[in-house]
């Protein structure tokens, strides 16, 4: 079995960026990355001043930089391709260590890294800093339509009940000789999954039948409540309202 | 006063033609522990379906503390039978333990500080409370079907029915299920081919065969009739000899 809640993005602690309730940090951290985006990219000090205010935030919920740094490596390849724009994009070249490459493509790729760093940067402090179950009963609170929320919500219930099942699967299959070694075994795996598939299904349906003799009726029942102050809402939203003004500050200057 | 569950007549095809029961008849009394006997095939899921009327549609009634199982009284009949199913990972299917147990009452309108009281007393019957906020994918097995208990009992019952209640349970997990089903004060319908433990647990057991209630007595009795139970498919584990269990 998996870890569960405990998930490894989650770092427990009892900071006060811990504290506050998931909407509000939900909320923040949406605003900040429009916010972001919508900076113009050649006010470069601007991304650094985000940098320095994720810093602060990082250093607030007690996140070691070695943790968030280590994190941040998802995003590789997701901006792999910006490091190709200065190659291959059109447009006025500029000479750079001998090589010959594209004014604008230089700055599309800056463009992407600084917003997708500062942008993955956000996610991996909230997802430190908020377990799971926290995040959903926020998104539930921001009025996410429900039935994303009830998905996502069994979606980490039965993530390791059908891992299991896959794993049992795969005992069965190899103790009976088999192994999977190329191309040929192939079909034995894409029928292994539909197996899984079939039998997920049927569990969803053996599901249904629970909620439904518990007295389901086609909305889940608000049993976590979860609320914020004034203070924890001004609190959360200082992030992306200094982020604001830099913003401002960048388009005007 | 009223039966717990009544049911009269109640007569099932499947949409596909297949016909699972054949007009039963069984009235359980308050506070009973009733077992509930049969081959395989025999028709008891079917039968348990229509108690809280998941399944509908055939002939016959079925009636919980005096109120048929129809459209009108769909929330309430709901409320008053609890089905625990036989595999715990079905039943709970909350992030966790406590959300789990509370999903039944919060569907039935309760909230804040009853909500929670309910919660609380259903962890306790059956030992739970301090894994109330775990997920239950944490638990052992055996703990899974007790919190499975928990889930139903917080909506405060009027008949409990558990579909085979002791299988995949260690031989202590199958003891502690049972004290625990012993101390409620709450009837019983158990579905199961565990005889032994209907004999521990169910003053009085029915047998279901081809779709009809074939006998209905005292569970020993019903245990030690060797050619009922031949005609029905039934067979005790080997070495076990109900009449030697002292009653």
């Amino acid at each position: 079995m998996g870890a569960g809640h405990a998930h490894r993005l989650y770092r427990a602690g009892h900071s006060p960026v811990h504290a506050l309730p998931p909407h509000t940090k939900l909320a923040a951290v949406f605003c900040f990355v429009v916010v972001v985006v919508s900076t113009p990219r050649e006010a470069m000090w601007a991304f650094a001043l985000y940098a320095v205010l994720l810093a602060g935030v990082a250093y607030a919920a007690r996140v070691p930089a070695g943790f968030l740094l280590k994190r941040l490596l998802i995003e590789i390849p997701f901006v792999a391709f910006a490091v190709l724009m200065p190659f291959v994009a059109e447009g006025e070249r500029v000479q750079v260590l001998g090589m010959s490459l594209s004014e604008s493509g230089l700055w599309g790729a800056w463009n992407v890294l600084a917003k997708g760093t500062l942008g993955v940067a956000a996610s991996v402090l909230l997802a430190a800093t908020t377990e799971l179950r926290a995040l959903l009963l926020g998104l539930q609170r921001l009025k996410l339509p429900p039935l994303l929320v009830q998905i996502a919500s069994f979606m980490i219930r039965y993530g390791d009940v059908i891992t299991d099942e896959m794993r049992r699967m795969r005992i069965a299959r190899e103790s009976r000789g088999f192994e999977a070694s190329g191309v040929r075994h192939w079909g034995v795996l894409a029928k292994s999954a539909g197996a899984l598939f079939i039998r997920s299904y049927e569990r969803g349906e053996r599901v249904h039948l629970a909620m439904v003799s518990r007295g389901y009726a086609g909305s889940m029942p608000v049993i976590d409540e979860v609320s914020a102050s004034r203070a924890q809402w001004s609190y959360a939203l200082a992030l992306p309202g200094t982020a604001l003004v830099v913003c401002l500050l960048g388009w005007t200057l | 006063m009223t039966a717990s569950l009544e049911v009269s007549g109640l007569a099932f095809a499947y949409p596909d033609g297949h016909q699972a029961l054949f007009g039963v008849d069984l009235t359980i009394g308050r506070g009973e522990r009733v077992a509930l006997l049969g081959p395989n095939g025999a028709g008891k899921t079917t039968l348990v379906l229509h108690l809280n009327g998941i399944l509908t549609g055939g002939a016959g009634t079925v009636t919980v503390a005096g109120l048929p199982v129809d459209k009108r009284n769909m929330a309430e009949i709901r409320r008053k039978v609890g089905i625990v199913f036989q595999d715990p990972d079905d039943q709970l299917f909350m992030p966790t333990v406590r959300e789990d147990v509370a999903f039944g009452p919060a569907a039935a309108g309760l909230k804040g500080a009853e909500l929670e009281d309910r919660v609380r007393k259903a962890l306790a019957l059956v030992g739970m409370e301090e894994f109330a906020d775990r997920p239950p994918h944490h638990l052992s097995f055996g703990q899974r079907r007790r919190v499975a208990v928990a889930t139903v009992l917080a909506m405060e019952p009027e008949i409990l029915v558990l579909d085979e209640p002791s299988s995949n349970l260690d031989p202590a997990s199958r003891r502690e299920l049972a004290d625990i089903l012993r101390s409620l004060d709450v009837t019983v319908l158990m579905v199961t081919h565990d005889l032994p433990y209907a004999l521990e647990l169910c003053p009085r057991s029915l047998i279901l065969s081809e779709g009809v209630i074939a006998a209905d007595g005292p569970t020993g009795d019903l245990l030690t009739d060797e050619d009922l139970m031949r005609a029905h498919r039934l067979e005790l584990p080997f070495g076990f000899d109900p009449a030697s269990v002292a009653r």
